[in-house]
């Protein structure tokens, strides 16, 4: 077949929601369109972990600590799950790794904020767990079989990341005034940030197109914001937290809430590298990677001192 | 500046030499062992220990399978067409291919 036709066939398969699978012909761009998407997802969840595991000695009771533990644990699988499947499309995972340390790949701008009271964790939980699920459902039913794998798995363990953080909110809530204003204070930082988790407007996704005809992605950007938002506000009522956006109100005609613009200078700055943590979390990453050399050195000399014994 | 380049590759060099392993787990007796997916590893030993962390925290499996990728032999999928075709006639190997009475029972 000609490339051509190659592309056809291709397209067909897609629009018959058929899954492609590892070793089958893509066009070159779909595949480099996945590593690309995929690694990113994989390094947020790495990155992901570093705002939560300041937290975990700080956990107010031993109850939060093992359940931020079991988070952060969930976490670190999740980052290999998606690596393992960004490896089914031919690229090293030590390739991904570099990428990630030399800021030539990027990671969800929202780790890039800082996490600093107790209730941010429970905010991150609710908001930036919950945006993410928002997106991980949608990509369940993504066209490249192993991502979509990978997100099924993912969707299942991950449940519990917004439940536990809701919960966090929800005891803050019912507190002193003190643990009130906490609550309040975190909602009021993250509210914007997880809305800008979903990326640019359609109308400034160059990608995005491209992506949806592939159904890499299966619901635009502004798509899945306006559902996030829908879902989240009668959330907060139920905290009686109040969302920091006097633009936001429900509108019955289009039957959704309306809300207010996002900063998107502030958005591209964080993405270009220029948020409050970009350099604090690069490092850290580093760092354990660094570190943890003599780790992976001694479990490899392990290995062959046992099979030595064996032989 | 020598010796840290040579560090560095020295360091790259282990993670690329452990091995890709597919784990397969077998969720309870009575079921088949599934694929769920993939890890590196040191060794055998290692990837098994590493996939009950990673694929069984909530008891998902009773037993794992670990398999170096490099061991599978897989069909090719650009050939799948001529691979399959031999089945794809032989309709009379489904029960339903068989016109028989209504009055028939048991069958």
């Amino acid at each position: 077949m000609s490339n051509e036709e190659l592309l056809v066939h291709f397209q067909s398969r897609i629009d018959a929601e058929e899954k492609i699978e590892a070793k089958d012909w893509m066009p070159e761009e779909y595949r480099r369109t996945l590593i690309r998407q995929i690694s990113q997802h994989a390094h947020s969840e790495v990155v992901g972990m570093l705002p939560e595991g300041n937290w975990i000695t700080r956990a107010p009771s031993l109850k939060r600590k093992s359940v931020l533990l079991a988070k952060i644990q969930d976490e670190a699988g999740h980052g290999l799950y998606l690596y393992g499947a960004a490896e089914t499309l031919g690229v090293e995972r030590d390739v991904l790794i570099d990428e990630l340390h030399s800021g030539k790949a990027k990671y969800s701008s929202i780790f890039n904020y800082p996490a600093i009271s107790w209730a941010d964790m429970g905010a991150i939980g609710w908001l930036v767990d919950g945006a993410a699920i928002m997106n991980q459902v949608a990509l369940c039913r993504t066209s490249y079989g192993p991502y979509a794998r990978a997100m099924v798995r993912i969707c299942k363990e991950e449940s519990f990341h917004q439940r536990q953080g809701y919960d966090i909110l929800l005891t803050l809530s019912r507190g002193s005034d003190e643990q009130i204003r906490m609550a309040q204070d975190a909602l009021n930082r993250w509210w914007w940030p997880s809305l800008m988790m979903f990326g640019p407007n359609d109308s400034n996704s160059p990608h995005s197109a491209q992506s949806l005809m592939w159904k890499i992605k299966r619901f635009s950007n502004d798509e899945l914001r306006q559902k996030f938002v829908d879902m989240t506000v009668p959330q907060a009522e139920i905290l009686g937290l109040k969302i920091p956006d006097a633009k936001l109100k429900w509108n019955p005609d289009r039957g959704h809430y309306d809300f207010g613009e996002i900063d998107w200078v502030e958005f591209n700055n964080v993405v270009k590298g220029d948020g409050p943590c970009n350099k604090l979390r690069l490092e850290a990453r580093i760092k354990a990677h660094e570190e943890g050399a003599w780790v992976r050195e001694a479990a490899l000399a392990y290995a062959e001192k046992r099979s030595r014994k064996i032989a | 500046m020598l010796k840290n380049d040579h560090e560095k590759s020295h360091k790259t060099n282990i993670m690329k030499n452990w091995p890709l392993f597919e784990i397969f787990i077998r969720s309870k007796n009575g079921l088949d062992h599934r694929h769920v997916g993939s890890l590196h590893a040191a060794d055998a030993h290692m990837a098994l220990e590493n996939a009950r962390d990673v694929y069984t925290r909530r008891q998902e499996g009773v037993s794992i399978w670990v398999v170096e990728s490099k061991d599978i032999t897989a069909s090719d999928p650009s050939e799948s067409g001529a691979f399959f075709e031999p089945a794809e006639d032989k309709i009379y190997r489904h029960p339903t291919f068989y016109e028989l009475p209504e009055a028939l029972k048991h069958m």
